[in-house]
């Protein structure tokens, strides 16, 4: 399904950290395993960590400095939210002050005001409660078949075979593209974001797969317009002047981007949590309505995305003095484990009723696709549920996870 | 009991919406306001607490009569 070469995929070499507040390592294998016991220590001696590694960076981990640091527009940039800097001879693509996002221009996330704000202004309407509520059935029919492939077997991948498998369809729907290419975006995203994250000429590679895809579908619609998302953008104006052809393809990399890895790590790792506590499984089973707050419990507790930004000015931070150029780590994950902003933080309580959560992010930059994320996760959990309502883990150390930034379940056997 | 929100600091969470939508109303860009006149029918008040209190934003606030 995949050619992402065995080379390509290798997991990024990381030298021992011994001191996590002045040298933290985000691609350390246990921190990509379990990231909370760092953070727990970080908050109590040293709040805001520093590091050289992968192009250096600095990584808040209490609840108020993340969501103040989200706030702090214009002073904290997003045009690079990713850590790692990629080659200087790559090529870039910073057309339109769109940004860049893994070296492609990727707005809104990658922007700042003002073009942030039309940007992201274009693309809401196809992600309101009601717009992704469209979605639902067509969420629910492919959850079913994907069970349905495997039911008889008694096994199956929670991650590879299922949370996977989802948002890759979701969008290519929203899109209006190829369903059949489900499978190629898998693969791309996966180059870019999980094994391209620490390896920026892989990075390029599927970056440029992806723009020359969207590239394809933009010439498309220009000849046979239709009534889907990309179709709408060609025609939208903004003051009166089209949109060019680099900033659909830059919205249209981001949705794929930050659609796809960021939601099947959220679907994985509740099947995770659920398959390792079957008394969570057992009262949602019970009692479905109880869904929607354990999503969240769920989203809290495993938030997989931590973007960053860059500092404008020098700027000092709760004592920290931050260069110009610097990177910050938005640990949303970190923020939502603090236990000044939540009671008893480190436990999973699926009914949490205050749940002031910030895994889609606080501020401007908002999850532009936080209701079609919670309504995959609500239908594909629900639907787990529903069909394999007991289930266990086939063997907790074979369960493999990627991190970075973005956190989830790669391979998670489940037996039932 | 009147729930407001302040539009300049929502972000279209929809955090209130999903938790009251006996409440809320969303637009099309996903950003809400109180329904009606934001009078809060005292079966919901609860609900009205807990959209207050599940707001990333803080951007939900309660008026007591
Ligand atoms: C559980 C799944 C998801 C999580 C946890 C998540 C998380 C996030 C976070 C934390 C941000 C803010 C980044 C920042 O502050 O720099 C963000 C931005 C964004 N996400 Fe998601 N996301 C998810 C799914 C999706 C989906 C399904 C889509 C759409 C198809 C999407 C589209 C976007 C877009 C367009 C932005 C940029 C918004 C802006 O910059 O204004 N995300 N996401």
């Amino acid at each position: 399904m995949t050619d992402l070469t065995s080379d390509e995929s290798a997991a990024p070499s990381t030298d021992p950290v011994t001191d996590w507040a002045s040298d933290y390592d985000i691609f350390d294998p246990d921190y990509v395993t379990d990231p909370f016991p760092v953070w727990d220590d970080l908050r109590a001696e040293c709040p805001i960590a520093k590091t050289e590694r992968w192009g250096g960076s600095w990584l808040p981990t209490t609840y108020e400095d993340v969501v103040a640091m989200a706030r702090m527009v214009p002073e904290l940039s997003s045009s690079d939210p990713i850590v790692v800097r990629p080659p200087d001879d790559g090529p870039s693509d910073h057309g339109d002050g769109g940004g860049s996002y893994h070296t492609v221009n990727a707005p809104p996330i990658s922007s700042d005001p003002p073009v942030h704000t039309w940007s992201r202004r274009l693309i809401l309407p196809y992600f309101s409660p009601k717009a992704t509520a469209q979605h639902e059935p067509f969420t629910r029919q492919l959850c079913h078949d994907l069970i349905d492939a495997h039911i008889d077997s008694g096994t199956i991948d929670g991650a590879a075979e299922y949370a996977q498998q989802i948002p890759p369809r979701v969008i290519a729907h929203l899109l209006g593209v190829d369903p059949e290419k489900a499978d190629d975006f898998t693969e791309w995203v996966r180059g870019v974001l999980e094994v391209g994250l620490s390896n920026p000429a892989v990075r390029t590679k599927y970056r440029i797969k992806i723009r020359e895809f969207f590239m394809g579908e933009i010439a498309d619609r220009k000849k046979n317009p239709g009534d889907d998302l990309i179709s709408d953008l060609l025609s939208a104006e903004v003051e009166g002047e089209p949109i060019s052809d680099l900033h659909i393809a830059g919205t249209c990399n981001l949705l794929l981007v930050a659609g796809i890895d960021t939601t099947w790590s959220s679907i994985g790792a509740a099947l995770w949590h659920l398959a390792d506590n079957p008394q969570d499984t057992r009262r949602l089973v019970d009692d479905p309505s109880m869904l929607p707050t354990a999503n969240e419990e769920f989203l809290r507790a495993y938030a997989p995305v931590t973007m960053a930004r860059v500092v404008q000015e020098d700027i000092e931070v709760q004592g920290c003095p931050m260069s110009a150029g610097d990177k910050i780590l938005m640990n949303f994950p970190g923020a939502n484990r603090d236990p000044e902003a939540f009671e008893d933080a480190d436990q999973v309580i699926i009914d949490r009723q205050r749940n002031r959560h910030v895994a889609f992010g606080v501020g401007i930059h908002r999850c532009a696709g936080s209701n079609l994320a919670r309504m995959e996760m609500e239908v594909a959990i629900g639907v787990f549920l529903e069909r394999i309502p007991e289930f266990s883990l086939v063997d907790p150390s074979a369960v493999t996870w990627a991190g970075g930034q973005v956190r989830g379940p790669r391979q998670l056997p489940i037996r039932f | 009991m009147k729930i407001v929100i302040d539009s300049d600091k929502c972000e279209g969470h929809n955090r209130c919406y999903s938790i009251a939508p006996e409440l809320i109303e969303v637009d099309d860009f996903g950003y809400a306001t109180a329904a009606g006149d934001g009078n809060v029918p005292a079966e919901l008040e609860e609900k009205a607490r807990l959209a207050v209190d599940n707001c990333p934003e803080f951007a939900v606030t309660i008026v007591e009569d």
